[in-house]
């Protein structure tokens, strides 16, 4: 069975909230991510998004987009990310991973031997930021074949009609987007969400998680509140920005990036 | 109106989601498929309304002078000793370029739309400065975001815009020119989604601009091909423009696809060559891929990311190009073709001098390969260049070229 579907379940079932970290995949470097990935499970991650870099992601803030600088500027391909998720897995076979990207390395790669390749490797999802579910037929059948889940994104300017047609559409867990803008801007308007997260759960028995503007214990603990998890990425992907590749990188300095994480868990946990 | 033509065309489109056959659609993230959508059901409305293109037309007579003259090039045609050719005088329109017609007709959407402020994308920044043209004459407030390299080649436009009142955006990430630019205008729409009316300078974007912004530029092919009738007593046998994302080039052609006999030819930057890798012509080396919303030619590497570019033309310097373009690549309706910096320089120089027209860089890759095309034709035949616009905002580079300072 697929990971997404054995944890949010377990999670349900003991009233575990989902706790789902973003980092880009090789930022500062593959190595550091690998040892990064662990290191979130560590510290109560549920499932991981793993960023794959791309030249101009346009629905990004700042600090991932210069989190996918550093990483393009070592030369990170869609390739070496599916290999990380193998390597990943010789070590967790548990842990959800999901794809986290744009469309144009996939459709370079072609459709097809993405979806082999990211099944070969691991992978439970894939959420690709441009491809709406209409231009997304193909795709997503393809990933269907693979027990791959499609996860698409809600936002607040997304009308009552469509949100019944993505939700639809989609599966492993439907991603809210908590506000108007880009990735790691921070205007929560709990009231909002709330209510747009009561019509969501009337669409769909999908986990409903939050993400965009999560950075630390007490929004985790606000939008947490309101849904089955959330995402937390330009906040830890801010800390990763401290961490230079160039020497080498102690657990200390590791458990520094992560102590977000493991901030958000206790505070999800007292949920 | 712009629509009644479309239907008689063999290569009619988009289609309802705004696929040019493969190309085009609406790739962008969820928090702006709202507005996209809202703006494609206002444009449909739009479309079939007779006074919306009345204003339209008023404004483009009034207020930008059209028609834009076919002005037939003597002593050109002598040069290049071949056809006969013709220059279709968008360098006369206010603001020195054709962008102005597309940012009357958008400006007239944002109105109708009750947005209070626009923003836009820029390169050459002629259609920042058509931009904020309009934001003048309508009070908004304008934000037009530009590559920090953009800004370094073509200070006099930065002003300009500054003089009109708009927010210049310096644009730091990426390669600093256009597609970045273009990046951060959708990442400032996401954020101000319900004042803002983004207003995109080309045929690229998510439907429905490609189609929008090329009905606001088919008045150059609509005029041009009734000058033809006029002034010739036919059509012109060929049809050259240059192609950076396409505006000018689909503006001139769509209106003549029909007619058979007509060929086309859509001159792309070739920067340093294009067997160098240095140059700006997806058509003419990319691949297709997806970028800022639609499916299209790309300059991409075999990894999937944006390559980055290189014309002589700030304005010609996108990896991607208008899904159309694409679409009448593979019909192979058009031609897709380049000139390089060097060719385009040489062809600034030559019409300078033998018509006393200074054209801008980017139009000048149009000189050139017509130059090229008339040659290998007869002195029956004509061709009319599409000349999008001025090349006041170029004499520093050109200046600078040739070791000069200004
Ligand atoms: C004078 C002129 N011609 C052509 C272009 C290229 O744009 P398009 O291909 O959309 O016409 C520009 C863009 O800035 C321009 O300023």
């Amino acid at each position: 069975m697929n990971r997404i579907r054995v944890v949010s379940a377990a999670a349900a079932e003991s009233g575990r909230k989902l706790l789902i970290p973003y980092v880009v995949a090789g930022d500062p470097n593959l190595d550091t991510t690998l040892r990064l990935m662990h290191k979130l499970v560590e510290e109560g991650a549920d499932i991981i998004e793993l960023g794959i870099p791309f030249s101009d992601p346009s629905s990004d803030g700042p600090v991932i987009q210069l989190g996918v600088e550093r990483s393009l500027a070592v030369g990170t391909t869609l390739t070496a990310v599916l290999d990380l998720v193998t390597q990943f897995r010789a070590r967790d076979a548990k842990t959800p991973i999901v794809l986290m990207g744009y469309l144009n390395p996939v459709e370079i790669m072609g459709y097809e031997q993405f979806v082999e390749r990211a099944s070969l490797a691991g992978v439970d999802g894939v959420l690709i930021v441009d491809l709406p579910p209409n231009e997304a037929t193909e795709f997503k059948t393809l990933l269907d074949s693979r027990e791959i889940d499609t996860i698409f994104l809600v936002a607040p300017t997304t009308t009552d009609k469509r949100a019944a047609q993505i939700a639809a559409s989609c599966s492993g867990y439907l991603y809210y987007v908590s506000l108007k803008g880009v990735t790691g801007a921070a205007l929560l308007d709990t009231a909002s969400v709330r209510q747009n997260i009561e019509k969501l759960r009337r669409l769909t028995d999908l986990p409903i998680v939050i993400g965009f503007g999560i950075k630390d214990a007490e929004s985790a603990r606000s939008m947490g509140e309101l849904a089955d998890g959330v995402i937390i990425g330009s906040a830890l992907v801010e800390r990763v920005a401290k961490l230079s590749p160039a020497n080498e990188i102690s657990e200390e300095q590791l458990a520094e990036v992560t102590t977000v994480i493991a901030t958000a868990r206790e505070a999800l946990d007292c949920l | 109106m712009p629509n009644t033509e479309h239907e008689t065309i063999g290569f009619a489109g988009p289609d309802r989601l705004g696929h040019f056959g493969p190309y085009g659609g609406t790739f962008v993230g969820e928090t702006l498929i709202a507005a996209v959508e809202e703006l494609a059901a206002v444009y449909e409305e739009v479309s079939k309304d007779p006074e919306f293109w009345a204003e339209y037309d008023r404004d483009l007579k009034y207020y930008v002078g059209r028609p834009s003259p076919l002005y037939f090039a003597e002593r050109l045609t002598e040069a290049a000793g071949g056809a006969r050719i013709y220059l279709k005088r968008e360098d006369l329109n206010h603001t020195g370029a054709h962008k102005v017609n597309n940012t009357i007709g958008q400006a007239l959407l944002a109105k109708r739309m009750g947005k209070t402020r626009i923003i836009a994308e820029t390169g050459a920044g002629q259609h920042g400065v058509a931009s904020a043209t309009v934001a003048a004459r309508l009070g908004l407030e304008c934000y037009v975001y530009m590559g920090a390299e953009d800004i370094q080649r073509q200070a006099p436009n930065v002003y300009r815009m500054k003089l009109l009142g708009a927010h210049v955006v310096a644009v730091e990430s990426g390669s600093r020119t256009l597609k970045d630019a273009m990046n951060e205008a959708l990442r400032d729409w996401a954020t101000n989604v319900d004042s803002t009316y983004y207003i995109i300078g080309t045929v690229a974007g998510p439907h429905p601009y490609p189609q929008l912004v090329r009905d606001f530029q088919c008045i150059i092919g609509r005029e041009a091909r009734e000058q033809s009738l006029e002034q010739l007593g036919k059509l012109p046998d060929a049809l050259v423009a240059c192609v950076g994302g396409g505006s000018n080039a689909i503006g001139l052609f769509h209106p003549f696809l029909n007619d058979a006999g007509v060929a086309m030819y859509g001159v792309e930057a070739g920067g340093d060559g294009i067997e160098t890798g240095r140059h700006a012509a997806p058509l003419s080396a990319g691949v297709p891929g997806v970028l800022h919303g639609n499916r299209t030619y790309l300059m991409t590497d075999a990894g999937g990311q944006i390559m980055e570019t290189h014309s002589v033309s700030a304005g010609l310097d996108y990896p991607g190009v208008g899904p159309e373009h694409a679409w009448l690549k593979d019909l192979k309706r058009v031609n897709y073709v380049d000139a390089t910096d060097t060719e385009a320089l040489e062809a600034f120089h030559k019409l300078t001098r033998l018509e006393g027209i200074i054209p801008a860089l980017e139009s000048s890759h149009a000189v050139a390969y017509a130059l090229k095309l008339a040659a290998t034709m007869t002195a029956e035949e004509s061709i009319i260049i599409n000349l999008s616009g001025r090349g006041d905002k170029d004499i520093q580079t050109v200046a600078k070229l040739e070791g000069l300072t200004l």
